[in-house]
């Protein structure tokens, strides 16, 4: 925990990945696990298949919904590249979890761009605790593609101290009925992996 | 009760909460969610206007009749508005008005970050401005009342990461809706001609003399005395900014940003040695204070662009420089683009290749500015395309024949295009104009407009026809292509260029995302690698799954890669069959 308890973290995707909804779940689980919770987030043109983040901070006060450059605790990038954008956010410390999907931006489809494939062992190079997880194909397995967020939830849910009681009412209250059994799956793989 | 709500969420939630049921707003970055939060309550009437200035006239027209009334937009919304709003505040209401302006520091979404705190000043409006979820929800109800005291009109003022931050906001139980609704003629006081505007002008000022008063004890301007040494003055969302890295400070939080309470001010800087004015944009609390003769810090040390952060806030205190970190792997950026399948591309991909010059508008067809689409050339504000493309026209005269379009969306034009459209007719101008009508306000999330044929509240109405407008302002030439269909977009398109005087060409699809259109995706396209020569053709659509793949030269080839399209993502709208000339896509 950094400065005044407050813990911050930081999704970070792409227009259409599910952060929104993510971000949205685990505020309400931090909130029925009694802390104080805030979060930012980006509207507008990431609809368009821009970046999208996610800043959400926890503790017994909190009062800024941004984290400071250098104070994220916990990175979860939904997307491989975006794990790269936000660097100056994150603190010496931090524990990055990183979804192995690529998604090309248009410079990287004409040609222009390299994509940055090696992100990982980039990652694993500067920081202690990096943990690469393929959120899509377990998604699949679980029975819907579009569960990945939840996959990453159950992974970033192992770094949070809530009852994994509190994750199952909070994922279940979220979906209609006929997805809640698909996404309690996703969020126990993402959890398990 | 506790929820989790964003910044809009719990102003409407505050509206419900504080009997309020009428509302008017246009569609706006970062005000959006308001009113369709609000519309969701039982019993409540809400609008989308087809412009600001239309709401704000709607609201005040509900607050004469003795309604609690409130209008919402973005920032630059209340230029649109500026009209009405600067005379309501003569007149003042007999129920209650509350305007929202929603800010967008960084223009995330806008195309500019003009501080609305002026407009308050400018105008001789009381502000309040919350700094999350849980005080907008209270600063609301708040305003109401202060419109009910004073009989003014009321801003309410957020800012993009009040509008869209979520945090834990109480709920309350609502008081019952009370009307007082009559008709009751005051002619002296609403009908501003010279005689009464003068006479209500004064009023004016001893209102504002009575606001400064009542702002001196105002339960949200906030003293807290922490530190004797250093101190901070601020508004809005930069109190969390600073409370997150200076909690020892002391603070004057103030809830109300117009009038100020300059007793209240003075009191705080006897108090504390150091002042530090904390205000995102313009000066504005920092001017009004140095003139009151305190010593503070402001903008010598703050940045007068973009929001806030704690960083930003907690560097420019400690006077620490800003160190570059040299980027050690490089990420490409990520614009946003126009979806797959967007009608809009087949469009601007026709006009890049007439090479033309463009003059664009707001919305999501705005993106095709960027390359490879590079199909606009100018972006001012709402409605501005046409009045651009006539004024250019008109002074190119010969030199600009056949080589001026104004690109306009269906509900953009609703917005402000259709009186300068009426200007081309009568002035008798020369240039075509393109409506892309996609039966739907897209960019902000698929909202209502009078083209839709449905309410908010998503009752069928009465739907424009808007041959039949454009036909009535006087234009002779107009003809409706289908975007998806290149060839005759094209031809259409360059024959309206011949053309003497003004064309109104219609592009009619619906938007790619919009549900009631039912639009069934055609199956994905495929690349058939055999066939393709990898010529780039189809690249120049810039549609999101279509990518570029090297492979390795062979013999007596040329070729140095080929197309692939992302089957996972191609929605099968066949813009890229009809751009290959080598049919290698299936």
């Amino acid at each position: 925990m950094t400065v005044n308890d407050v813990k911050s973290i930081l999704l970070a995707g792409v227009g259409g990945q599910g952060v929104l909804r993510a971000s949205d779940i685990m505020c309400m689980a931090i909130m029925e696990a009694g802390l104080d919770v805030k979060k930012s987030e980006v509207h507008g043109m990431a609809q368009r298949g821009g970046c999208v983040t996610s800043h959400v901070r926890y503790g017994r006060k909190v009062y800024s919904p941004l984290a400071k450059p250098g104070g994220i605790d916990v990175l979860v990038a939904f997307e491989k590249m975006e794990s790269l954008r936000y660097l100056n956010y994150l603190s010496a410390d931090a524990a990055i979890i990183v979804n192995s999907e690529e998604i090309y931006p248009p410079a990287v489809n004409f040609g222009d761009a390299r994509y940055p494939d090696d992100a990982v062992a980039f990652l694993k190079n500067k920081f202690k605790i990096v943990k690469e997880i393929d959120a899509t194909a377990l998604a699949r397995k679980a029975g819907n593609i579009k569960a990945a967020n939840v996959v990453l939830i159950g992974a970033i849910s192992n770094l949070m101290d809530i009852p994994v009681s509190i994750w199952e009412k909070v994922i279940t209250n979220s979906f209609p009925e006929k997805l809640v059994k698909v996404n309690l799956t996703a969020f126990q793989m993402g959890r398990d992996d | 009760m506790k929820e989790l709500m964003s910044g809009n969420e719990a102003i409407a939630r505050g509206l419900y909460e504080a009997g309020v049921r009428f509302a008017a707003a246009y569609p706006g970055t970062p005000s959006t969610e308001i009113i369709e939060e609000f519309s969701k309550y039982e019993g409540v009437y809400a609008e989308w206007s087809p412009n600001e200035k239309v709401a704000v006239e709607v609201a005040i027209g509900a607050a004469l009749a003795g309604e609690k009334a409130l209008a919402i937009m973005k920032h630059v919304g209340v230029n649109v508005a500026a009209d009405p709003i600067f005379t309501v505040s003569y007149t003042g209401i007999e129920g209650a008005l509350v305007i929202v302006t929603a800010d967008d520091p960084s223009l995330h979404s806008s195309q500019n970050e003009q501080d609305n705190r002026n407009y308050a000043k400018f105008a001789k409006i009381p502000m309040l401005e919350p700094a999350d979820a849980e005080e907008a929800k209270r600063f609301v109800k708040l305003a109401f009342e202060i419109s009910e005291k004073f009989d003014t009109p009321v801003f309410l003022r957020t800012t993009t990461r009040v509008s869209h931050s979520k945090s834990v906001v109480p709920l309350e139980d609502p008081v019952p809706y009370e009307d007082k609704t009559k008709i009751s003629f005051n002619a002296e006081k609403y009908v501003m001609v010279p005689a009464e505007a003068r006479k209500r002008r004064i009023e004016v000022e001893k209102r504002m003399q009575n606001l400064k008063v009542f702002a001196e004890t105002f339960s949200e301007n906030k003293m807290e005395i922490n530190n004797p040494e250093n101190g901070i003055i601020t508004a809005g969302m930069p109190y969390n900014y600073a409370k997150d890295v200076f909690p020892e400070f002391s603070y004057l939080k103030l809830g109300m940003v117009n009038p100020l309470p300059e007793k209240l001010i003075r009191d705080f800087a006897a108090r504390v040695k150091n002042i530090y004015v904390v205000e995102e944009l313009d000066p504005y609390l920092e001017e009004q204070i140095k003139a009151m003769g305190i010593k503070v810090t402001g903008k010598e040390i703050f940045p007068y662009t973009n929001e806030f952060d704690p960083g930003i806030v907690e560097d420019a205190i400690k006077g620490k420089e800003k160190t570059a970190i040299a980027p050690e792997i490089t990420v490409p950026s990520r614009p946003p683009n126009l979806c797959p399948g967007c009608p809009h591309r087949g469009l601007f991909y026709t006009l890049n290749k007439l090479k033309v010059f463009v003059t664009g508008d707001i919305g999501c067809y705005t993106l095709a500015y960027m390359k490879p689409l590079s199909g606009v050339h100018s972006t001012i504000c709402m409605g501005a395309s046409i009045g651009m493309a006539h004024g250019m026209s008109k002074a190119l005269k010969e030199k600009g024949k056949g080589k001026i379009v104004g690109v306009i969306g269906d509900s953009t034009f609703i917005h402000s295009g259709i009186t300068p459209l009426l200007d081309m007719a009568y002035n008798k101008s020369n240039a075509v104009i393109i409506i892309c009508d996609n039966s739907t306000t897209a960019m902000t999330g698929m909202q209502e407009h009078p083209g839709t044929g449905y309410t908010i509240l998503g009752e069928g109405t009465t739907q424009l026809d808007l041959e039949a407008l454009v036909s009535a302002l006087g234009i002779k030439n107009i003809r409706v292509v289908d975007p998806y269909d290149l060839k005759n977009t094209k031809a259409v398109i360059k024959e309206e260029l011949a053309k003497e005087g003004t064309s109104v060409v219609i592009s009619k699809r619906p938007c790619v995302l919009f549900k009631r259109a039912n639009l069934k995706a055609q199956e994905p396209v495929q690349v058939d690698p055999d066939k393709c020569t990898g010529c780039k053709a189809c690249l120049a659509l810039g549609c999101p799954p279509i990518s570029w793949k090297k492979v390795e030269k062979k013999e007596g080839s040329k070729r140095e890669g080929v197309a692939v399209i992302d089957k996972y993502l191609c929605n099968g709208c066949g813009l890229c069959l009809q751009v290959c000339k080598f049919n290698a896509i299936k």
